[in-house]
């Protein structure tokens, strides 16, 4: 029987329960509760009326004192086992729910039109147009960059700001207000000694390497954003490249050298050049497109450096954006402030 | 119908429903972290799939062809660029709940956490 | 196509506080207060002018945003629902905002005032953009920077409370925002469109032939669950009490009169423009809706009853609120969809009154929300009692105020659809106004009674000050105004909705 159950313990399912429950088996607590007790009848021998009687009373005073030991077992059933059980059941109902849902999902996912066939409704005359005159009318070798900064800038517009609003949030949850902490400094030099225990020491290897390695790939990340509309890249991952490189100067050398040039004020500043410029010159080229006046952004040679009309500028904007904000992100989260 | 001919769709869908399980159910903030950034991840490769067309190039124009025939769709490989970033701008704040909350209540579950709260309410 | 200059007045109710946000976190907070205002007040009188001006016009259009024509770039689209409501929402906005600014400086924290004022500003911009877009993607991007938006203003008065209902909302909504995320994803894949008029002809399309009845339909209920959850219907509402009960009034008042509006426009906007109430109502995801609102009137109210913390009792009552917003959706009609639109407005103006008056309540009663210690606070607060009385008359349906016009509203609607459903919502509404009167009465009662003994509160002097008035009188306004004017709002709705399809 033991061996049985052990199987049974190991087996796959009561280990998914025991996933969902975070460690616990919750069939043990809700199930194994009170199955072995038995009642036990006190037997009723022959006698005198009066014996009989008194162990009537007796009994219906036993009675009486199980059933009130029996509520106050509900009670505190129902609060501790009762609950887990209520529990247990909901998380039964929600993998189920969620089985059901993956269920359908596939069952969708099978009467999809089929994949990488060249008759979808997808491929219609929307990137048809994207495809054969997009180089032309916006001027980008690299179709999607077109796409998402000039045919569909908005939503692009939007993303930005969705990133901007993160940063805001981050630092509404994770600054050290300097009001809260007030004129006494301990506990943000606390903070700061707290955070020199983790951050290497002069660590000559780090260090050595990353002198190397830093301007190179700062590099490559100027070299994605300034070619975004020429060949794959732009500049999401341009900045992300960018706010790696920071990210690792900052590991190597601490927070003392990369103050010097990138504080709170810095992230802030760029911040609002970057989304400004970009919500200036977006602002611009919605409302002369919507009534339909010649603007002066021309889409210039496909190919070049410095084409593509405002994609390339648009593309060091949000690149600056991106690469501030990681490393805004390292920083509040590592020291809670910049 | 054809289970047979969207296996990548199939397997986004699989992920999808495993990252929304992980989301809806785990206690542990972490692991609810990382159920989204699955589900998230699952739509982006369910998007990439669906931009795939057979024996055709990422949509970068070359040598100056500009047939539809030689690209591939560029509409979802621009809509996961900025599905993308939203999921990492939500995963960032996420974490940033996750860290403040951790640092108050010196635990990743939520229920216990909801507890603790309930309890400095009385 | 040419445009006249006011045709651009969405344009500039969307891009100008998108682009004041980025300013707005560099400025000190003073000076970050006094724009927000400065930017809310433009917003509200140019959506004001741009109703009265739509109204002339009498037509709907779109606007390109960028130099490409309808399938390839991306638009907005106006029309008068589209601007009656961007003028209510930017309103309501104003009025919170300048109810809950004196709160605002209590609860949040001195350097980090600027960043509340940042994502005041987003959440407007986003607000406005989901009302005029005509792209779905683009709802989606701005979809994910109102749930930013609305977070932060959970977690901006930052206690232990507010994180944890900030985790719980921001769970909720992934949850919803994935859902909604893979819904038009799909239906991105079914119809090869993003814009908003064309997804709706391929739909037609699809639906006429018979093509791909299975996948359309789950993209109906993977979008409807998605908003759903996100706009707190019933049973997945559990997030709200804590989300809306503990931060400052001010977040309050805008997440549940606001941001659950939204998703509902959007999911109206939808159900009208993309999909098309025909297709709806062969999916039968409207029965689903029905069901869903019917019992969260009735559960919503109970679970208010039972509340002795007054925010955490107006947060239920919102629950039930969202039920009577979707049960108008549910009934599938015009009537309904008007009656809904209505309740939008009602609603969102009173439980901003309620959340701004709860909150000066509490403030004159030692900052306890318990109604134990709220007894006799009308007195203490006179304005904040009579706009408190005023916004719980008009939940319960007392006549010439907003929520009597609704609840005739949804009446009349119900007459007009079949048998079985009009006895349903009749019924219900019944109960519902009755569970109402329980809680909300039983509230008034206890503003205006003997405090109880030994109860001793602080005298506070000119902590409130003309803002708060100001802004409850507005919206005291504003509720007795949807009662007696309603039909002019009716009209504009009506007029809006048969524009809108």
């Amino acid at each position: 029987m033991a061996k049985t159950r052990n199987d049974y313990e190991n087996s796959w399912w009561p280990r998914f329960v025991r996933w969902l429950k975070n460690g616990s088996s919750a069939l043990d607590d809700a199930m194994y509760g009170d199955l072995e007790e038995e009642a036990v009848l006190p037997d009723a021998p022959a006698g005198d009326a009066e014996k009989r009687e008194a162990q009537w009373d007796e009994r219906r005073r036993l009675l009486l004192r199980d059933e009130q030991d029996m509520y106050s077992q509900v009670h505190a059933w129902s609060r501790s086992k009762g609950a887990k059980l209520a529990q247990w059941f909901y998380r039964v109902t929600a993998v189920v729910i969620c089985l059901g849902i993956i269920w359908m999902l596939l069952q969708t996912a099978a009467y999809l039109p089929p994949f990488g066939n060249p008759d979808n409704p997808a491929n219609n005359e929307v990137s048809r147009r994207y495809i054969e005159q997009g180089m032309q009318e916006t001027g980008a070798v690299n179709i999607v960059a077109g796409m998402i900064l000039d045919y569909r800038a908005f939503d692009t517009l939007g993303e930005s700001n969705v990133l901007f609003i993160a940063a805001c949030s981050v630092l509404i949850l994770l600054r050290i207000s300097s009001e809260k902490h007030g004129g006494d400094a301990v506990a943000q030099l606390e903070a700061e000694a707290d955070d020199r225990m983790y951050e290497p020491k002069n660590d000559l290897i780090l260090q050595r390497i990353a002198s190397f390695l830093v301007p190179l790939i700062l590099l490559f990340g100027v070299y994605i954003i300034m070619n975004g509309h020429i060949s794959p890249g732009g500049g999401f991952s341009g900045g992300a490249v960018m706010g790696a490189g920071l990210i690792l100067y900052l590991n190597a050398f601490g927070f003392r050298k990369t103050e010097r040039f990138f504080t709170f004020k810095t992230f802030k500043v760029v911040s609002l050049c970057a989304l400004s410029f970009y919500a200036v010159s977006k602002a611009y080229s919605f409302f002369t497109g919507a009534n339909h006046l010649s603007s002066f952004i021309s889409p210039g040679t496909p190919g070049r450096l410095f084409s593509a009309g405002l994609i390339p500028y648009l593309n060091i904007a949000v690149g600056l954006v991106v690469c501030c904000t990681m490393y805004a992100f390292y920083t509040l989260f590592r020291k809670g402030d910049m | 119908m054809g289970f047979f001919h969207n296996y990548e769709e199939m397997a986004a869908m699989i992920l999808f429903g495993i990252g929304f399980t992980t989301l809806l159910l785990h206690k542990n903030m972490i692991k609810k972290i990382i159920g989204f950034s699955m589900m998230d991840s699952a739509i982006y490769l369910f998007l990439a799939a669906k931009g795939y067309i057979e024996g055709r190039t990422a949509p970068i124009v070359v040598d100056g062809v500009q047939s539809m025939e030689a690209y591939i769709n560029p509409i979802p490989a621009g809509l996961v660029l900025t599905g993308i970033v939203v999921s990492v701008s939500v995963t960032a704040l996420m974490l940033a709940l996750t860290v403040r909350l951790y640092r108050r209540y010196h635990t990743l579950d939520i229920d216990e956490i909801t507890a603790q709260v309930r309890k400095e309410e009385q | 196509m040419h445009m006249e200059l006011w045709q651009s007045i969405p344009f500039a109710c969307i891009l100008l506080p998108l682009g004041s946000a980025a300013l707005t976190s560099v400025l000190k907070s003073g000076f970050a207060r006094r724009w927000t205002f400065l930017v809310l007040t433009m917003v509200t009188a140019v959506s004001a002018v741009f109703t009265v001006l739509m109204a002339r016009y009498g037509a709907s259009y779109t606007y390109m945003m960028g130099h490409y024509p309808a399938p390839w770039g991306n638009e907005i689209r106006a029309g008068l629902l589209e601007a009656v409501t961007a003028t209510f929402f930017s309103l309501v906005m104003l009025l919170s905002l300048m109810g809950g600014v004196k709160k605002i400086d209590d609860h949040i924290l001195h350097d980090k005032q600027s960043l509340y004022y940042v994502m005041l500003l987003l959440l407007t911009a986003a607000l406005m953009a989901q009302v005029y877009t005509n792209d779905i993607f683009t709802a989606y991007v701005f979809l994910e920077i109102m749930t930013i938006a609305a977070c932060s203003l959970i977690m901006a008065r930052t206690k232990g409370r507010t994180l944890v209902a900030a985790t719980r909302y921001m769970v909720m909504n992934l949850v919803g925002s994935g859902l909604f995320l893979l819904g038009i994803i799909l239906l991105y894949d079914l119809t090869g469109h993003l814009l908003m008029s064309n997804i709706r002809q391929a739909v037609s399309a699809l639906a006429e032939s018979g093509q791909y009845q299975m996948p359309l339909t789950v993209v109906v209920a993977l979008i409807t669950i998605g908003l759903g959850i996100k706009s707190a219907l019933f049973p997945f509402h559990t997030w709200v009490p804590d989300a809306y009960g503990y931060t400052t009034p001010t977040s309050s008042a805008i997440l549940s009169a606001l941001v659950s509006k939204g998703y509902i426009f959007l999911l109206i906007k939808i159900m009208y423009r993309v999909i098309g109430l025909d297709v709806i109502a062969t999916t039968g995801i409207d029965n689903v809706l029905f069901v869903f609102a019917l019992v969260g009137m009735v559960m919503g109210s109970v679970s208010a009853i039972r509340q002795s913390d007054i925010r955490r009792m107006i947060a239920f009552s919102s629950v039930a609120q969202i039920g009577y917003i979707y049960m108008g959706i549910g009934l599938g009609t015009d009537a309904g969809m008007m009656a809904a639109v209505f309740h939008i407005f009602s609603h969102a103006v009173c439980k901003a009154m309620l959340f701004l008056a709860a909150g000066g309540l509490a403030d004159a009663s030692g900052n306890s929300k318990q109604f134990r210690a709220l007894r006799g606070s009308g007195f203490r607060s006179p304005i904040a009692g009579v706009a408190f009385t005023i916004g719980a008359l008009s939940m319960v349906g007392f006549p010439f105020l907003g929520g009597f016009t609704s609840k005739l509203n949804f009446a009349m609607a119900a007459m007009q659809a079949d048998s079985g459903r009009m006895m349903l919502v009749l019924i219900t509404l019944a109960i519902s106004t009755w569970l109402n009167t329980i809680y909300f009465l039983k509230t008034v009662i206890t503003l205006y009674r003997k405090p109880v003994e030994g109860m001793e509160y602080p005298v506070e002097k000119g902590r409130r000050g003309f803002c708060f008035n100001a802004s409850l009188v507005c919206f005291s306004l504003a509720t007795i105004a949807l009662g007696l004017f309603s039909q002019y709002l009716i009209e504009a709705i009506t007029t809006g909705l048969t524009m809108f399809g």
